[in-house]
């Protein structure tokens, strides 16, 4: 198939309808509300159900009801709705059935404002959610990318019977790429649920035994063994889904780490700075959590600082400082409130924290 | 030898964990009996609440699932989507769905959704022990209202039958109460129809069942049900609210 060019949003609904999504529920939010309204009329065509949710903690709790009775389930929200969202988020890995979350994030705190922002990445890789669980988080660095994602991402939720958080920001949301969409899998029947999902809640007539899908366990030691296999799944999860690239390490004097789009600005400021004499390298990390800790041991000796570079007042910095162990210095550049900084703007605050490392 | 009576097979044979008098297992076991009557066990899938009633899913012999406290309207909403041919219904206390759970209820009944909703009026948080909920009478007593709620404080009861049967796509409201075998009978029909308006796809159909709570109340199990029948039902009157053309 050919590429077409699509504004992200609505390459990001047709990716979930092309991986079988038999379920969307959606509340309105800039800068993600092409996903609801794509979904609307193009959902039902392909034999799937859409609805406005009331609210988003409607829509998670809609996701929920649809997943545990065996549907494959996309949502989508924007950074506020994503923080009504953790009640249900937590419920859902206690529960153990698979969701799939997309973030299309703005700035904050509060309502905050509606420009690209990845201010929510405490959030997204700690959860808002109580409780001991973890959920795998994606961030994509362009259309393409998020589209494959997301359309890799139901069997990941399937697998391990957990959420999956796709960290994309408002700026991917509303650019237009070429994109290349994936082949259309169809939606399972609804016979065919209890066969692939022999947990799912589908009604006693059609499956061995009766289902119940639960959280609340009241004695402490159930509840622990309960959290520990939650926990036996998130190591298998951590050691399957590590994800990252880096680009250009070799004797690198500084070390960008950039997710998302800040990872593409940062591609641009390398060039800048070579074009300086400056050597300038890249670790994106693809998977948020896991962390890919094992790619800061790729850094060079020749490297003078490993520099933070996000969309926030610094929030990743905290995992590049746990990554690196003292072995580097760690620095940060950030923009907040919905700037996203020109590659030349990263060029030159990179180039004085190194004269200032040197 | 013909057989007279037989207990459900929608009841597990595990004793229930509820309190002497509580109301909660006469509510189950009607909604189980009807399924089983119809021959819809099999074909049924319950949302139980955060509440007393959480544990509804160890008595009830059915696929269910728990909810998020207050949401079970919207995860039911979600369970339709994906079986729009079976028969789906939320289970849910007065904290649940009149409190926490207010948006959910109100518009899972504004889209029409097609579940049944069955919910548990006993004017008390009785999982938490006895706090006060939106549906405690004016006077009642209530761990956060000791000396009997007033308006002045916590405003006037909210009555959920009233409210829903406003909703044009809400097509069937009804309120019970779970006291005398006669009044037991009735409730057992209004659970029929809310399953024919189900099942006949005609909206939201909700039936509200006045129970009570001893335990939570501080009144004997008799005594609480003679509250259930002269104080509440004075200010939550029984009977239909509405119903479609054609339910009987
Ligand atoms: C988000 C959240 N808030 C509060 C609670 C605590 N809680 C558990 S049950 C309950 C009230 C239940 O009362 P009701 O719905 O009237 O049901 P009953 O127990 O009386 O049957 C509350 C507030 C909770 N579990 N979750």
């Amino acid at each position: 198939m050919g590429k077409v060019l699509m504004k992200g949003n609505e390459a990001f609904a047709e990716a979930a309808i092309r991986a079988g999504c038999k379920c969307y529920f959606g509340y309105p939010i800039t800068p993600q509300n092409e996903i609801p309204e794509y979904m609307s009329h193009e959902l039902p065509k392909a034999g799937g159900a859409f609805v406005q949710a009331e609210s988003e903690l409607a829509a998670i709790s809609m996701a929920y009801g649809a997943a545990a009775a065996g549907g494959r389930v996309f949502i989508s929200t924007s950074s506020p709705g994503l923080s009504l969202m953790q009640e249900g988020l937590g419920f859902i890995c206690s529960a153990e059935v698979p969701v799939v979350v997309l973030n299309v994030s703005r700035g904050g705190p509060g309502v905050g404002g509606i420009q690209p922002g990845q201010a929510d990445y405490i959030q997204v890789t700690r959860g808002g959610y109580n409780g001991d669980c973890k959920i795998p988080v994606f961030a994509p660095a362009g259309i393409q990318e998020c589209v494959d994602t997301i359309y890799k991402a139901f069997d990941i939720a399937e697998k391990y019977r957990n959420p999956v958080l796709i960290f994309a920001d408002g700026m991917m949301g509303q650019m237009m790429e070429p994109v290349v969409l994936p082949e259309a899998k169809g939606i399972t029947a609804v016979e065919d649920i209890p066969s692939v999902k022999p947990w799912a809640i589908t009604g006693t007539d059609h499956h061995e035994g009766r289902n119940v899908v639960y959280s609340l366990r009241m004695q402490p030691d159930v509840l622990e063994a309960h959290v520990e296999h939650l926990f036996e799944k998130y190591d298998e999860a951590a050691k399957e889904l590590v994800d990252y690239k880096a680009y250009s390490l070799d004797e690198a004097e500084l070390v960008f780490v950039a997710f998302g789009t800040m990872s593409r600005l940062c591609m641009e400021a390398i060039e800048i700075l070579g074009e300086r004499g400056i050597k300038a390298g890249l670790i994106r990390p693809i998977s948020l959590w896991p962390y890919p800790d094992a790619a800061f041991d790729l850094i060079p000796s020749t490297c003078k600082t490993v520099i933070s570079t996000e969309l926030n007042m610094g929030q990743m910095i905290f995992d590049v400082k746990n990554a690196v162990s003292g072995r580097f210095p760690v620095d940060f550049i950030g923009r907040t409130g919905g700037i996203v900084p020109s590659s030349l703007e990263i060029a030159d605050r990179a180039e004085k924290i190194l004269a200032s490392r040197k | 030898m013909k057989t007279v009576f037989e207990p459900t097979k929608g009841m597990t044979p595990a004793d229930t964990s509820y309190c002497p008098g509580c109301t909660h297992g006469i509510a189950h076991r009607l909604i189980m009996e009807v399924l089983d009557e119809r021959g819809l066990l099999g074909n049924t899938i319950g949302v139980v609440p955060i509440g007393c009633s959480i544990n509804a899913h160890h008595f009830m012999n059915i696929d269910m699932c728990e909810s998020t406290h207050g949401r079970a309207p919207a995860i039911a909403t979600g369970i339709r989507r994906v079986h729009p041919d079976k028969v789906v219904f939320t289970y849910q206390g007065d904290g649940d769905l009149a409190s926490i759970g207010a948006g959910e209820i109100v518009h899972a009944a504004h889209r029409g959704e097609k579940f049944s909703t069955f919910f548990i009026n006993n004017a008390i948080y009785g999982m938490t022990g006895g706090q006060m909920a939106p549906t405690t009478l004016i006077g009642q007593k209530a761990t956060t209202c000791v000396s009997g709620r007033t308006v002045e404080q916590a405003g006037m009861p909210l009555r959920m039958c009233e409210i829903l049967s406003q909703i044009d796509c809400c097509v069937y409201a009804e309120r019970v109460m779970l006291t005398t075998p006669a009044n037991i009978r009735k409730a057992k029909k209004a659970i029929n129809r809310a399953l024919d308006v189900q099942l006949q796809g005609l909206g939201f159909g909700f039936v509200e069942f006045l129970s009570s709570c001893p335990t939570n109340w501080g009144l004997a199990p008799k005594d609480a049900l003679k509250y259930v029948e002269e104080k509440m039902s004075a200010y939550y009157p029984v009977g239909v609210f509405k119903k479609p053309e054609g339910i009987d």
